[in-house]
């Protein structure tokens, strides 16, 4: 009798972990057919049959994007505007959320500026006002349109602040007795305790900027500085044959579904390459914005 | 004196921020005014005329717009009741399963999509969901006709709603997988003492536990009950589809910057602000009150 129930439930286990092991594949099924199609032959692609596998295996799509020049502007756009955002999304998040995370006392309207933050953070004003403001400022073609806007990295910074504020207050008095000013405060203490957090907001923020084609679409009026998302949006989503130059000689060997589905499949490679890290913090990330008091 | 000086460097500190705060968030504001004008971009804000309530009014009598503002809520709701119902099964399940190695592996599986932007999804999409694509491939063998998803009006909202659970049900389960570790395992020792089997260790036990969360999600999801997704949509709509798939901010992006209208783009979305501003305080409300939340 005892045995028989182990039986049944180690079946029970197995059920389960056949059940969420096919769901898990299953949601990867697409991301690995844009991959087979990237890889097959003209024909193949253009009849349909090429499901998980490639049919006509070959590498003309990714040969022809290695030497495609607009591709890779757009490519550095967005690594410009990944290491430009990222970094100051870092900067302003640690230089807003520290003092924010004081006491009213040590830093007097620290509740105000706190509520203006979280007010800044739930107001949405509607992209027609967003985009007249940014015209005004002159930066429309610019890079700075693109990291400016959210250079205040709001939710992040309510995290970090609540962070800073789980820090053991001894470490501080002892700095204090020590006679440090906030400044080495915030850099020999608050910065190296929460370096975990701060590698979870910055991923998110990469992801973020990496991923971003809107602003680009609205915020840039010359297609040479769209970023990379954008130049995709616009060539495979809105099929803007603008874009497309010089490659008519290219279409009796390659079809546009192939090209377009490797072109996908490369702006996926760099969220590829940080997703083992995003996967170790972002767990962390999450419960860190539960953290209350 | 030092603690003037102390001052002194927070009020450094903060200032960058406070600047870029007021620069985008608020100068948009400002603009906003618009919405009571005739804007002409040429006159600009001092030159433009002023209409009062005209184009607030124009919105409600426009049918567009009362469409508009159901489609919106339609499929936001849907999606919010759809996707936390899969990722608190999902979530459930991943909990019994007790091969920690297929566990890790079906996480990393699911949880990806959640990273990969809305242009590459729909680009895949457009593929997957085409007549002779894969989704078409699979419907055939149980003997269904091929479909074109993407300009079937009836089909649209629910392909939408479909695909954003499909892409965020992983990761919203990662709230739920965390409030499950959080429970005491003691609970669930005494009740196998008392003959409870599987199921009732789940009924009993783990989803009391996770009630918390869910009440606390399903506040502060209220708040977000006007945003239908600007990205997926934009990304997978033509106008063949815009009666039951056009929602709000796809309407203000074409009438307010495709076609210039600006003032009336202006007003869409300045009501869209009230009532989301309206909604969210509700729902931080409902969150402090129910799950003891408080965002700092």
């Amino acid at each position: 009798m005892v045995y028989s129930k182990r039986l049944q439930d180690r079946i029970v286990d197995w059920l389960i972990a056949a059940f969420l092991l096919a769901l898990g594949i299953s949601t990867l099924l697409p991301l690995i057919n844009t991959l087979a199609i990237s890889l097959s032959e003209r024909a193949a692609v253009s009849g349909g049959m090429v499901k998980l596998w490639p049919v006509g295996f070959n590498l003309t799509a990714y040969d022809y994007i290695l030497k495609d020049v607009k591709f890779w502007r757009a490519f550095g756009i967005s690594v410009l505007r990944v290491v430009l955002g990222g970094l100051l999304n870092f900067g302003l998040a640690i230089l807003t959320a520290f003092p924010l995370s004081r006491s009213e006392k040590a830093f007097p309207g620290r509740t105000v500026f706190v509520w203006l933050f979280v007010f800044g953070m739930i107001l949405n004003v509607g992209i027609v006002p967003w985009y007249l403001t940014i015209a005004g400022y002159g930066l429309i073609d610019s890079i700075w349109a693109l990291v400016l806007p959210g250079a205040v990295p709001i939710w992040n910074v309510i995290i970090l602040m609540n962070f800073f504020r789980n820090i053991p207050k001894e470490l501080d008095e002892a700095a204090r007795i020590d006679g440090a000013n906030p400044w080495q405060l915030l850099w020999h203490i608050y910065l190296p305790t929460s370096l975990p957090a701060l590698a979870t907001i910055t991923l998110f923020s990469i992801v973020g900027h990496w991923n971003s084609f809107f602003d680009g679409l609205i915020l840039m009026n010359n297609p040479d500085n769209y970023p990379l998302q954008t130049y995709i949006q616009q060539l495979v989503i809105a099929d803007r044959p603008i874009l497309h130059g010089g490659q008519a000689q290219l279409m009796a060997k390659l079809s546009n579904a192939t090209l377009n589905a490797a072109k996908l499949f490369v702006a996926m490679i760099p969220i590829l390459m940080i997703y083992p890290f995003l996967q170790r913090y972002f767990v962390r990330g999450i419960m860190l914005g539960a953290v209350k008091e | 004196m030092r603690k003037n000086s102390d001052r002194f460097s927070y009020y450094a500190m903060i200032l960058p921020g406070l600047v870029l705060l007021f620069a985008f968030t608020f100068v948009p504001l400002f603009y906003s005014i618009i919405a009571f004008q005739k804007f002409n971009p040429a006159l600009g804000i001092q030159g433009s005329p002023w209409v009062g309530l005209d184009n607030f009014l124009y919105i409600f009598r426009v049918r567009d717009a009362r469409q508009v503002f159901y489609n919106t809520i339609f499929i936001a709701v849907m999606k919010i009741v759809l996707l936390e119902l899969a990722a608190i099964t999902f979530a459930l399940l991943l909990n019994e399963l007790r091969y920690l190695r297929v566990k890790r592996a079906v996480q990393t599986m699911v949880y990806l999509p959640h990273f990969l932007s809305w242009v590459i999804l729909a680009g895949i999409l457009r593929t997957i969901l085409a007549r002779n694509g894969l989704l078409n491939d699979f419907l055939g063998l149980l003997g269904i006709a091929p479909v074109y998803f993407l300009g079937r009006p009836d089909v649209f909202p629910w392909l939408i709603i479909l695909s954003d659970v499909w892409k965020e049900f992983g990761f919203e389960a990662i709230l739920y997988l965390a409030a499950l570790t959080a429970i005491d395992p003691t609970l669930y020792e005494v009740a196998e003492l008392d003959g409870a089997n599987r199921f009732q260790k789940m009924w009993y036990i783990s989803i009391p536990g996770i009630l918390p969360t869910i009440v606390l999600v399903a506040s502060l999801s209220l708040g977000g009950i006007l945003n239908a997704g600007f990205d997926q949509i934009f990304n997978l709509y033509s106008p063949i589809v815009y009666s039951t798939g056009d929602i709000l901010d796809t309407y203000v992006y074409r009438v307010g910057l495709i076609q210039g209208q600006y003032s009336i783009g202006t007003a869409v979305g300045l009501l869209k602000t009230v009532v989301s501003l309206i909604l969210i305080g509700i729902s931080y409300w409902f969150a402090g009150k129910f799950a003891n939340y408080r965002i700092f």
